[in-house]
């Protein structure tokens, strides 16, 4: 975890081998490095050993509701947005166990986790997937009760940020400000430099780790022309979103008109098969259920990603809560742009797209806020 | 050193179990290591049936023994298993979580208490204390409704209370057999009869929501202002350390900044439908 | 016992009317008590009369073959007994019966109908003073029915 902002560095660069080096020194100072490669037609992260492993020469093109790889003209490493799998995954696993129970001789017994010297090395992470983990970070360790598992996870953590250049048609992270650009939060930040044939990449150091990893591996100073390179690649990146979402006044905008036609509209197209919450790098709602052994004597409490968009969600005895679609979505869209403003200090979106590109029928985020504001007069939609 | 870990309970031994009525249970459990952990009125803990589930259950009170009181109503697997539970079993128990009822800021004030069904339980610990430090409150009233005489929780108790001088104790009952003495009809109509100055009131409600947002109305129809009016909420709970989302109740948690709301601040969203 | 006129100006259901109808429903008024289990009035016989409670309880309630009877509603000092007087066919509902010395002004109905018909007026305040009841009776009647209390809420 990227500790107290370190000088801003003037940018190194490093080639390929270089970038090979930096997943040996990880490796050899004890992380498991996760990254980006190609597995079922999509770019997920998984653990990763070799440059060779990395989604070379592919991108993505995303819409609502379809994602398709497709091949670059060059060789670029991370010449795609983001895929269906977040960082999430690794910080709040979809699946753990929370603590074991026991009969004993003399009553019951709980058995705590124990710490694990599990260490991960994030490779590729995007601005607006800083941004999720820092959300979480709010979520899980801001509160008065911290998620310890998370917690020791999440310490250990290096980041290492990737620039974005290739932002896909569903991304919005320049409304969310959340994006393109990553200025903190990381321990290394690369951007890559393609260029004539020459393929190297410009490094930042955002934490001290950052620095000692850097001074392990073979680097140059960035020169002046190469500095400037890399602002392009953002800047570029800025101006090329698939998406935008009009966020000013969104909270009081949502919260102050839950009976909107809107509501209804969305829910006649929505399946609440839940996808949208499952990509999204925010989300953190959970259940959690008891596997005892069949001896009786011994019990699990896992704990499982869960969606508001499930019937369950909202139990209480006797029926749900939530029953109809509408008062789901309604949950689930109000709770990511404008109730996470009164819990958390935020908002829950950051703009990836995910949402929109994962939803079998298509559902776009952006497009719902936009039809709800424009649907209402204009003072009352600005608030 | 590492940070203890909220989600694991702690072993309390359970050292009694009253039957309520046909299917309501108060158990009294003391810790099998350490302190009962001190609470407040209103708040509760997630109790843990082995193997079964862990389930949100407020306090109803500390017995004179030093035992920390739950009243469940078997409803489903959780709290069937927590019925089940006999003197000498074990269970795990974490907490206490949640607001509280505002005891203090309704000092100087009369109160009054309003339980529907299961209600009692989390009013019975707010009775317990106004009582327990009666010179702080003008009138104390306990307005109780439930679905049957049978079905009412604390019986014995509740004669004591009703003999008090300086309690006024009405209990209502949606239908009764005619060997019935006391009322019949619904804790809103009871309001009216009750003796208290509205403006000088604090009322506490708890009780399904149905009945609180009935009781809400008529409370303001008697002229209590609302931001002294404060109910308890129900939402899914399965954390209760604002972690698994479950229990979001507009822009709240209900673990957290529930389960004890003031009215004015939830009154809009009481009102509509599946939030 | 008391003068009807003193009571009924001083029962809350006639809270702040006007002098003169008091007047005029004294004429028709008589104090009347009852003991505990005795019945105020049986379903089914004309309803000639309304009650305003002065002390007691009175219980309604309605008998089932092969049942308990069931109390639906009971009501206490400073409510009244008896609203089937208003409406057609003019017979009582169910059965009121005393649960403890019961004391009350009894209306007749008959004497009052002759004088409302000639006094709008006092039909008028009539219906202001029950009209509300009805609503709050049916509101109740409602979250009875609603079960509340009930395992399924539905
Ligand atoms: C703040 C709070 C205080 C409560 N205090 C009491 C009390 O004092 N006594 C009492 O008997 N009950 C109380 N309840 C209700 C009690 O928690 C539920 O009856 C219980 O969770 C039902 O679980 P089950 O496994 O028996 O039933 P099931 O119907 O099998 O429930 C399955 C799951 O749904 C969830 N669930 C179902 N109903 C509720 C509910 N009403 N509230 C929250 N989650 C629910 C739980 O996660 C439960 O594990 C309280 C609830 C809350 C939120
Ligand atoms: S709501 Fe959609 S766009 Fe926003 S962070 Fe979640 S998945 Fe990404
Ligand atoms: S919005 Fe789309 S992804 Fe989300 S629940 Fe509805 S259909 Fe599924
Ligand atoms: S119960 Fe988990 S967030 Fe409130």
């Amino acid at each position: 975890m990227p500790e107290a902002q370190v000088p801003a560095s003037q940018g190194s660069i490093m080639d390929r081998e270089g970038l090979q080096a930096l997943l040996d020194v990880l490796t050899s100072r004890g992380f498991g490095v996760v990254g980006p490669r190609v597995r079922d037609e999509a770019v997920v992260y998984e653990p990763i050993r070799n440059v060779a492993d990395l989604p070379e020469g592919w991108t993505d093109r995303q819409d609502g509701g379809r994602y398709r790889l497709e091949r670059r003209e060059d060789r670029a490493l991370f010449g795609y947005a983001v895929g269906p799998h977040s960082w999430k995954q690794f910080l709040f696993p979809s699946r753990q166990r929370l603590w074991q129970a026991r009969r004993t001789e003399t009553g019951l017994e709980f058995l705590e986790e124990p710490s694990r010297d599990e260490r991960w090395a994030f490779l590729g992470v995007r601005a607006c997937e800083l941004c999720a983990i820092a959300i979480q970070d709010r979520v899980f360790l801001g509160g008065v009760h911290r998620d310890r598992s998370y917690a020791e996870r999440r310490q250990r953590v290096f980041v290492v940020a990737v620039q974005c250049a290739e932002p896909s048609g569903t991304c919005f992270c320049v409304s969310m400000q959340a994006g393109p650009k990553a200025t903190c939060g990381f321990d290394l930040a690369l951007t890559e430099l393609l260029h004539a044939g020459s393929h190297r990449f410009l490094v930042e150091a955002g934490s001290r780790v950052g620095q000692e990893v850097l001074a392990a591996i073979p680097h140059r100073p960035a020169n002046e022309d190469e500095r400037r390179a890399a602002e392009k690649v953002t800047a570029l990146a800025a101006a090329r979103m698939g998406r935008t979402l009009e966020t000013r006044g969104i909270r009081e905008l949502l919260q102050s008109h839950p009976e909107h036609p809107r509501w209804e509209e969305v829910a006649s197209r929505c399946l609440s098969c839940g996808n949208c919450t499952m990509v999204c790098p925010t989300c953190f709602c959970s259940t959690v259920e008891d596997h005892s052994d069949l001896s009786g004597k011994h019990t699990e409490r896992m704990r499982l990603w869960d969606s508001c968009f499930t019937l369950g969600f909202s139990y209480l005895h006797g029926g749900s809560v939530r029953k109809e679609i509408r008062s789901r979505y309604r949950q689930w869209m109000t709770h990511k742009l404008s109730t996470w403003f009164d819990q958390f200090g935020s908002s829950g979106c950051v703009g990836c797209g995910r949402c929109i590109t994962w939803c079998p029928v298509g559902i776009d985020i952006t497009e719902e806020a936009r039809a709800m504001r424009s649907s209402l007069p204009e003072e009352t939609a600005h608030v | 050193m590492r940070d203890p870990d909220p989600f694991v309970p702690r072993l309390f031994r359970v050292e009694e179990a009253r039957r309520e009525n046909a299917d309501t249970t108060t158990l009294g459990l003391v810790p099998s290591h350490g302190e009962i952990p001190s609470f407040l009125p209103g708040q509760f803990f997630m109790l843990y049936a082995f193997g079964v589930a862990e389930i949100p259950v407020s306090v109803s009170g500390l017995s004179g023994t030093g035992r920390l009181l739950h009243t469940i109503r078997a409803v489903g697997a959780g709290s069937r298993a927590l019925c089940r539970l006999r003197p000498g079993d074990f269970l795990g128990a974490r907490g206490p979580y949640g607001s509280a009822w505002p005891l203090d800021r309704a000092e100087g004030d009369d109160l009054l208490l309003i339980a529907g069904g299961l209600g009692a339980a989390p009013i019975r610990s707010a009775l317990l204390r106004a009582l327990a430090e009666r010179e702080r409150y003008g009138r104390v009233v306990f307005l109780y409704g439930a679905r049957g005489p049978t079905e009412l929780l604390f019986r014995p108790e509740l004669e004591g209370w009703q003999r008090r001088p300086d309690l006024e104790v009405q209990v209502t009952v949606d239908h009764a057999p005619p060997s019935w003495r006391g009322s019949v009809g619904v804790v809103p109509e009871r309001i009216g009869h009750a003796r208290f100055s509205p403006a000088h009131t604090t009322a506490f409600v708890c009780g399904p929501e149905v009945m609180m947002r009935f009781t809400a109305s008529a409370l303001l129809a008697a002229g209590v202002s609302s931001e002294r009016i404060f109910l308890s909420m129900e939402r899914n709970m399965k954390c209760a350390l604002a972690l698994c989302g479950r229990c979001q109740f507009g822009p709240a948690f209900v673990c957290r900044e529930g389960p004890i709301f003031r009215y004015d601040r939830i009154a809009r969203l009481l009102f509509l439908r599946e939030i | 016992m008391s003068d009807p006129k003193i009571a009924l100006a001083g029962h809350r259901f006639f809270s702040g009317i006007d002098p003169a109808i008091v007047e005029t429903l004294a004429e028709c008024a008589r104090e009347v008590s009852f003991a505990a289990g005795e019945y105020l009035v049986r379903e089914g016989e004309p309803a000639d009369r309304f009650f305003l409670l002065e002390y007691g309880t009175v219980a309604l309630e309605l008998h089932r073959p092969g049942r308990d009877p069931l109390v639906l509603e009971t009501i206490h000092e400073g409510e009244v007994v008896g609203t089937s007087w208003v409406v057609p066919p003019y017979r009582w509902s169910a059965d009121a019966r005393a649960l403890d010395l019961v004391r009350a002004i009894a209306i007749d109905v008959r004497c009052l109908r002759g004088k409302s018909d000639s006094d709008p007026k006092l039909g008028y305040e009539l219906l202001k003073r029950f009209l509300p009841l009805f609503v709050q009776r049916l509101e109740a009647v409602r979250l009875q029915l609603l079960d509340v209390y009930g395992k399924s809420p539905d």
